[in-house]
């Protein structure tokens, strides 16, 4: 698959496939296009060449009730959460439900503190968005995300921002997710040791391909130099520490000129 | 001619295009949007109840001022009895309608570009999207239907106060006969008068919300981009009543 912006290719050459019923993780460094590609993959943005098949189907041809048809079977975790700040959180956990079914009042009630109950939240359900810490926000948002069951769930960047506590508990509510609710997941990272744990194959992304894939393990114990800055957190390398310049000595000496 | 003054009005030609475009999806949705009452109920109440401060102050003080200015002319001509009339017909016809529009512009319209910009900065329009619901029908249509219908109750109560103000400074302080000044008013306004200030405020309240939403939903996602949209609204929305304003005055004059 090949994606390009003004001219400049963010992707070319891209080829990975998310296996049904497991847990895969997308990583690479930041300005990778990782968000972008959550985006083509949920068809918000389309491929220049090739394309991505969402349940067999090329996402890219689709019509906009097709798209949406599909999108119901998928939920997705923003980076901020995303929840609607006029709403408070039932609402906001309701409103899949809302905009999609006509159950009776009574049956929304119970689905939503269900998943409120699944994410530790059935007590925050009367807060408002603004009274929620980030923890909290992203896991109403993922109550929010599994209220209607769907297939897959899309991650972009869970653990961003949290701390070693919120970071824990979002790890295992999305090793829960996939191993009670059989839930494909999707999780774009660049935290190495959160995806370790989670993660059954991982995508490491660079200069807009995939340069490595395997278990965390098997990247681990690679020897592809990519990989090894990567996984290492070291800082130079493939991806080096100093943004493109003219020579050091030469620029200072021009300058004080 | 300069490449830039070329696509000046090409870009104005492409503006009126994408709002007209976006006009057409919105009323696509206002069906749809109809069935969720309770929106649109937050929106009138939005846009015009938490107006209502503002244009029964302002109503009030331009109501006084007529009284002032009327009374000093008309006294000219002794015709001081006919400041209802002249307070009554400035009200309904012009002042009503062009102020309380103006307000809303600046206290209804900019609060809507500022939240649906904020919605598309943090995500929440693609959120929805990601739900598969649109973000037109669920967030657009309903907040435009609320400016619709508010801009036109505001009036009425914009003028209703602004007649008042009159009264109190023509009647109450400057001895203009109570009775001559409500007679002469009820046999001089039409009902005609008062289409033409009904017809003026839907016509500015579906610009101005058109206005405002269309800001907002095509906003840079950033504060700055949100910032600019919302200055967008007020200067756009100005000019747009005053056009709209002159335009329809012209007509009414033409066909009566």
């Amino acid at each position: 698959m090949r994606y390009a912006v003004g001219g400049r290719a963010i992707f070319d050459g891209l080829d990975l496939t998310a296996r049904r019923g497991r847990i895969t993780a997308i990583m690479g460094p930041s300005g990778t296009g990782k968000t972008t590609l959550l985006r083509l993959i949920t068809g918000q943005i389309h491929a220049e060449r090739g394309g991505i098949r969402v349940f067999g189907e090329d996402i890219a041809k689709m019509s906009t009730k097709e798209l949406f048809a599909v999108r119901r079977r998928m939920g997705m975790l923003f980076q901020n959460g995303a929840l609607l700040t006029d709403m408070d959180v039932y609402e906001n956990v309701a409103f899949p439900l809302r905009a999609h079914t006509k159950l009776p009042e009574s049956l929304v009630r119970h689905l939503v503190l269900t998943k409120l109950h699944a994410v530790g939240l059935r007590g925050a359900a009367r807060l408002m968005p603004s009274e929620l810490s980030g923890g909290m926000a992203r896991r109403v948002a993922l109550a929010r995300a599994i209220v209607m069951d769907p297939d897959i769930l899309i991650y972009d960047e869970p653990f961003v921002g949290l701390d070693p506590i919120s970071m824990g508990v979002i790890c295992r509510l999305i090793k829960q997710m996939n191993e009670a609710l059989g839930i494909t997941s999707i999780v774009v990272s660049h935290d190495v040791h959160e995806l370790s744990t989670i993660a059954h194959e991982s995508f490491l992304l660079s200069q807009g391909k995939v340069v490595a894939s395997g278990t965390p393990e098997e990247l681990h114990r690679s020897e592809v130099a990519d990989v090894r800055q990567f996984m290492g957190g070291l800082a130079d390398g493939p991806v080096p520490f100093h943004f493109p310049a003219p020579d050091y000595a030469k620029q200072l000496l021009e300058d004080a000129t | 001619m300069s490449a830039g003054a070329e696509s000046m009005p090409l870009a104005t030609l492409r503006r009126i295009g994408s709002v007209t475009v976006f006009l057409g999806r919105i009323l696509a949705q206002v069906i749809p949007a109809l069935a969720k009452p309770k929106l649109i109920v937050a929106q009138i109440y939005n846009a015009g109840a938490r107006s209502l401060v503002i244009i029964m102050m302002s109503g009030l003080f331009v109501g006084m001022v007529l009284g002032l200015q009327g009374f000093d002319l008309l006294q000219r001509f002794g015709s001081e009895d006919a400041l209802g009339v002249a307070a009554a017909l400035g009200l309904l016809k012009e002042l009503g309608p062009v102020v309380t529009a103006l307000l809303f512009a600046g206290r209804a319209g900019t609060s809507l570009t500022s939240e649906i910009g904020l919605m598309k900065a943090t995500d929440q329009l693609t959120a929805m999207q990601m739900m598969a619901v649109d973000p037109v029908r669920y967030v657009v249509a309903p907040r435009f239907i609320g400016g619709f219908v508010a801009m036109p109750l505001l009036n009425a109560i914009f003028c209703g106060i602004g007649l008042f103000g009159a009264q109190l400074i023509g009647v109450s302080l400057m001895g203009v006969d109570s009775g001559a000044f409500w007679s002469q008013t009820q046999n001089a306004v039409e009902l005609n008068d008062v289409a033409e200030g009904i017809i003026k405020s839907v016509a500015f309240g579906t610009a101005c919300s058109l206005v405002a939403v269309y800001e907002g939903y095509h906003a840079a996602p950033t504060a700055a981009g949100v910032g600019l949209a919302t200055t967008r609204t007020v200067v756009t929305c100005s000019v747009l009543i005053l056009l709209i304003d002159y335009m329809l005055t012209a007509a009414f004059l033409t066909t009566s």
